[in-house]
């Protein structure tokens, strides 16, 4: 998958149409009685236009999947607190009632998971997975409902759909089965398709099959993408926009292109760093970021990632500083939390970029 | 499937056998013989020997033990040596009234079990939750006779509101076509007698249905906790299906199948085990007549009721694997 070739269309940003999904300022708090509790979520915002796909892009942890069922309203109801703003088309839904959100997902906003075969139920038909959304919400008739839903399987890349829907998810292939996941996800044509993770459970070819699908159902149809992952190439082939995530903030926002091109952020240097390249010469080394997600420190006693930064400098503490990082605008249509950030890329053989040592 | 059927039922034979061989030598052990029971302490020699030869019962262990084999590849079980009836005879008068037994303190036990499994996983730490965790430990902890003989004492010889003993009262003339009396009196449009017989099914049924009961909460209540935490669950939600769709294709669909399987255990197990229960309320069912062979030493209907409870409780099973592949297609045997 190359970005600059197979997905050459222009971004589009969301401050030229209105936002189909805008999040605002969105923290999720887990508490537990008698302990500290985890900010899983921290002041995060983003916004995605009508047909535009964004990723959401950082390391296991660092809060994508609470993001993304923060929209949904998929929470759990108690030991959760969840401040901010989250509006699709205009309508508030933090606070919504379930009647509400009910109405909505499935419908105008809809999701799909990551490991295909426990997302499915394995005591019901897929044809009664399919055409259960179809009654919900497009009060079609049974009959009605299993046309549809053999067209929906068909339009998925499912062959022979009528059979399949008389058959049940042990009975399908990983990729079936993600299509068939698709297929209900995509029933009422939502606005907004948030897919989290939806190839990591599947074999590298079937990948890049549902990738592709992905994108063919989402262009043209105004839906607007929102693609969680932790794999730099989905980002490549599929991104209009990418917010990379740490410790539950995000730290770097840019154009697929620019990101790609121009990494500011140490963090979002070493992802890029860490994949593997056919453009660079032969043993060149690959430069894993050491540490791990653990390693983080809270956003309050400084930046979360310097304790694993090659960057790192006092000043990215808070109690040097005197202050935590903000992310702050960083040129055309970026925007970065880092007060050292990248001025080379870091590998070997891409263009030098220019930028300036705050 | 069918090949599933005949499979299990061939297990069956050594079952059989090896039982019947146990139970043969166990009966041979016990103290005293049918002689002394039926005759009496003062009994002489010749009157015993006397009976011993009229039962067969002075030829050696292994004549009689090819003979009963022989006879019971024919459903024929011998005579009891208390009634002087077949064995058959008296299984097929005795098991019907065991049996709506049964039916009775299981549909007690899963009418309000599974509800109350499923309302204290959905009110997961609530009072509700913590009151049917302490009620499912006590209910399988308190002894069955000790439960049905409180029952009776309070709401049959105190109070007063339900018969205590017997399955009918015999003041009713009810006619009797199939041995279940309910399912008479309906057959026979003779609804008093119906009701009747329900209303003495109503004390022994939940002595009989406390401990299924309460497994039954159990199960259906860890049952549902994992269920509601499964991805299918969150992609029905996300389906954004109606709340009562979710619950009962997503949840209860699901978390019923560990809860089916305890529910076929427990039938075969009370089909065969109500001794206590049928002793306390005099309840004329298979645990009576066992209860009074013992007593009576009548080996005949001793081993011939023990035999084909055994086939019941296999044929429960079995009934109950069936039904579990039908909820669960992943067993499905294709
Ligand atoms: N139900 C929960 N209760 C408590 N903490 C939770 C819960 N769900 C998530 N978290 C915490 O929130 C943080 C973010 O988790 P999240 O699932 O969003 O990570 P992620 O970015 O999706 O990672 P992955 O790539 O592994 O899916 C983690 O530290 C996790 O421990
Ligand atoms: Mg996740």
């Amino acid at each position: 998958m190359n970005g600059s070739t197979a997905f050459s269309a222009a971004p589009r940003h969301a401050a030229s149409t209105t936002p189909v999904l805008e999040v605002e300022d969105l923290s999720v708090r887990f508490t537990r009685r008698g302990e500290a509790g985890t900010q899983a979520v921290d002041g995060v915002s983003f916004s995605v236009a009508p047909g535009e796909t964004i990723g959401l892009v950082g390391e296991s942890g660092c809060g994508k999947s609470v993001t993304s069922l923060a929209v949904m309203g998929l929470l759990p109801k108690r030991g959760v607190q969840v401040a901010g703003s989250v509006r699709l088309d205009g309508q508030e839904l933090l606070g919504a009632g379930d009647r509400a959100l009910r109405k909505l997902r499935g419908a105008d906003m809809a999701m799909v998971f990551q490991d295909p075969l426990s997302s499915l139920n394995p005591t019901v038909t897929i044809g009664v997975q399919v055409t259960e959304v179809l009654k919900e919400h497009r009060g079609m008739s049974g009959k009605e409902a299993t046309e549809e839903a053999a067209d929906l399987l068909d339009r998925v890349g499912i062959p022979d759909p009528r059979r399949r829907l008389g058959e049940y998810p042990h009975q399908l292939s990983g990729g079936m089965r993600q299509r068939a996941l698709i297929a209900m996800a995509l029933a009422c044509s939502p606005r907004l398709l948030i897919a989290d993770e939806p190839t990591t459970a599947l074999d590298v070819t079937i990948q890049a099959q549902i990738l592709e699908l992905l994108r063919e159902l989402v262009q043209g149809s105004g839906t607007a993408l929102v693609m969680i992952t932790h794999d730099l190439g989905v980002v490549a082939g599929l991104c209009d926009r990418v917010h990379v995530m740490y410790a539950g903030r995000i730290i770097e926002t840019a154009d697929r292109g620019d990101l790609f091109a121009r990494p500011r952020h140490p963090y979002t240097g070493g992802l890029l760093a860490s994949v593997p390249r056919l453009d660079t010469t032969r043993g060149t080394p690959l430069t894993p970021i050491r540490g791990s997600a653990r390693d983080a420190i809270p956003w309050a006693q400084g930046c979360a990632f310097a304790p694993r930064c090659d960057s790192g400098r006092d000043d990215c503490l808070t109690e040097v500083a005197g202050s935590t990082v903000p992310l702050e605008s960083d040129g055309a249509g970026r925007e970065l939390r880092c007060r050292h950030p990248l001025t080379v890329p870091p590998v070997a053989g891409s263009p030098t970029t220019p930028g300036a040592d705050r | 499937m069918l090949r599933f059927i005949v499979r299990r039922l061939l297990q069956l034979i050594p079952i059989l056998l090896g039982l019947s061989v146990l139970l043969f030598a166990w009966l041979r052990a016990l103290p005293g013989g049918p002689a002394q029971a039926a005759l009496g302490e003062r009994a002489t020699p010749e009157d015993i020997a006397r009976y011993n030869e009229t039962f067969g019962l002075d030829q050696p262990v292994l004549v009689q033990y090819g003979k009963f084999l022989g006879r019971a590849l024919q459903l024929d079980f011998g005579t009891s040596s208390r009634t002087g009836q077949a064995v058959t005879t008296e299984f097929l008068e005795r098991f019907p009234g065991t049996l709506e037994l049964t039916i009775f303190a299981m549909v007690f036990a899963i009418g309000i079990g599974i509800p109350l499994g499923y309302l204290a996983a959905r009110r997961h730490g609530s009072w509700i939750d913590s009151s049917s965790v302490i009620g499912s430990l006590l209910g399988v902890a308190i002894p069955v006779f000790f439960l049905a003989y409180l029952l009776r004492l309070l709401f049959a010889v105190q109070l007063g509101w339900l018969p205590g003993s017997g399955r009918q009262d015999v003041r009713i003339d009810a006619t009797h076509i199939t041995n279940f009396f309910v399912l008479d009196g309906l057959m026979t449009r003779e609804f008093d007698a119906a009701w009747d017989a329900v209303l003495h099914l109503v004390l022994p049924g939940i002595a009989l249905g406390t401990i299924p009961l309460a497994i039954i909460v159990r199960i259906t209540r860890a049952s549902v906790l994992d269920v509601v935490n499964e991805d299918y669950v969150r992609t029905a939600n996300a389906k954004g299906l109606a709340t009562a769709t979710v619950r009962r294709r997503h949840i209860i669909r699901n978390a019923l199948l560990p809860v089916s399987t305890t529910i076929g255990l427990q039938t075969g197990l009370l089909l065969s085990g109500a001794v206590l229960t049928e002793t306390v309320f005099a309840f004329g069912g298979v645990g009576s007549a066992l209860r009074d062979a013992i007593a009576n030493r009548d080996y005949a209907l001793l081993q011939g009721f023990i035999l084909i409870l055994a086939v019941v409780y296999v044929l429960v099973n079995l009934l109950v694997d069936i039904s579990y592949g039908l909820l669960d297609p992943r067993v499905r045997v294709r």
